[in-house]
């Protein structure tokens, strides 16, 4: 199957469906406010509107090859991307690169994002994470096939993933400003900056017990905020 | 029977940010593929993973960006979304060993070239992560796990069999992961041979923590 697409700049402009958020300095001063106690923005509803919004963009480019669709995922995701790159690339000029390999792996490997398992952030965070991993270790990850015929599947399958995966995606952010400072710095480092918990340990200047147990007071939290949610 | 032993968090979440090397991953990804319960884990740790690229404050991409960006799908437009192929099972069967583990053996259990060991069999793969020592074990129905150094890390995950350790029965797709502070024996139990993924710190790194270990006693 080949498919030709041609590309048009001028008219990626005119044809976003989706308004990006407003910099920073535009909020409304409550919500600056919550970014400097909590240490980010946490409103639910617009976590789920983004990601309808941002999951309706990759369907696009799945399907149509939508290039105006594509350039609203890159205006909203690159610079993040970038800036999960720049914590161990001290040179930006790398950052940028694994950012555009990222951009072009979601372009190419669009058809391989479900809209039944919710959610495009975190579709694109393994995405670039596996990036990383090949450019700073120059090692495999291993992961598991669900295709195999020796993978064993879950019992239950939820009656609309679609939703359930939207929603999770936005208590997600409403349990992780709820978690007490300590427990979300580890998580950051560790997600971040991809130290080895031991390493973490000794830049915290704490014992590997404490960082093993925030751990797992920190995923008990987010376990829980998603299993009450019935 | 369903898996009791599984994965820690710590250790799903260093798989999960990337920071795991190759040899413990292939045993948690095996792990994964057999366990729908640390599967969930699993997933919820990613779903952070990207909540928290939600909150990274946006580092702006180059001015020139998108352009080159441009550039590059106009030259790769003719490569298409590669399909996710199914896994093709061996014989039509279920296979023993379950992807990514297949793949790095080369084959499913009865295509392996197992090396005899006294008291045991093994089978090395290779990983390039130059920390870790990856090897099935074959072990004889009843008798203990060979070379059992209690030292240093150790995954033991079982794909065919049981392995008894003490009160604990390890049946397939539970995973053992000891440190030094374990001492124990595991033993295969007697109604069949036990086939195992296990994952140890590599030998030369071992044989640095022993120098250091022993250096004291020797007084030098
Ligand atoms: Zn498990």
């Amino acid at each position: 199957m080949t498919t030709t697409v041609s590309i048009d700049v001028a008219s990626c402009k005119t044809l976003a469906p989706y308004v990006l958020r407003p910099p920073r300095d535009a909020r409304p001063r409550a919500a600056r406010k919550t970014v400097r106690k909590k240490e980010m923005a946490v409103e639910p509803n617009d976590k789920q509107a983004l990601n309808i919004t941002m999951s309706a963009h990759l369907t696009a480019v799945a399907e149509r090859r939508d290039v105006a669709a594509f350039e609203e995922l890159f205006r909203y995701y690159g610079p993040r991307v970038r800036a999960y790159m720049a914590r161990l690339a001290r040179d930006g000029q790398l950052a940028e690169e694994l950012m555009q390999e990222t951009m072009m792996a979601v372009w190419n490997k669009s058809a391989q994002y479900s809209p039944d398992k919710g959610n495009v952030s975190t579709w694109i965070f393994t995405i670039a994470r596996n990036l990383r991993i090949d450019a700073y270790r120059k090692a495999n990850r291993p992961g598991f096939d669900p295709n195999d015929p020796a993978f064993v599947p879950a019992d239950t399958a939820p009656a609309d993933q679609t939703l359930e995966g939207m929603e999770d995606a936005a208590r997600l952010h409403e349990a992780m400003a709820q978690l007490p400072s300590e427990q979300l710095q580890l998580l950051k480092l560790s997600f971040f900056d991809e130290a080895s918990h031991g390493t973490i340990a000794e830049t915290l200047g704490i014992p590997l017990g404490t960082v093993k147990s925030r751990i797992r007071l920190a995923f008990a939290k987010l376990r829980s905020t998603l299993e009450d949610k019935q | 029977m369903s898996i009791v032993h599984h994965l820690d968090d710590d250790v799903l979440l260093e798989y999960a940010t990337g920071t795991l090397a190759e040899g413990w991953s292939i045993a948690v990804a095996t792990h994964l593929a057999l366990c729908p319960h640390c599967r969930e884990r699993y997933e919820l740790m990613e779903l952070t993973g990207g909540a928290l690229l939600d909150t990274l404050e946006p580092v702006p991409a180059s001015p020139d960006s998108w352009t080159a960006l441009m550039a590059r799908l106009q030259d790769e437009t003719g490569a298409q979304p590669a399909a996710a192929t199914p896994a093709v099972p061996p014989n039509g069967g279920q296979p023993v060993l379950p992807e990514p583990l297949r793949s790095y053996v080369g084959s499913d259990v009865d295509g392996i070239a197992w090396k005899s060991l006294p008291g045991a069999a093994q089978f090395l793969i290779p990983t390039s992560d130059g920390e870790t020592m990856v090897r099935l074990l074959r072990i004889p129905a009843g008798k203990p796990v060979p070379e059992h150094t209690h030292r240093g890390r150790e995954f033991t995950l079982v794909l065919s069999g049981a392995f008894s350790d003490g009160e604990d029965v390890f049946r397939r797709g539970d995973i053992e992961v000891a440190d030094s502070s374990l001492m124990h024996t595991p033993v295969a139990t007697p109604d069949a041979d036990c086939i195992c993924l296990a994952v140890t710190d590599a030998p030369l790194k071992f044989k640095s923590w022993m120098v250091r270990m022993v250096q004291p006693m020797l007084g030098i």
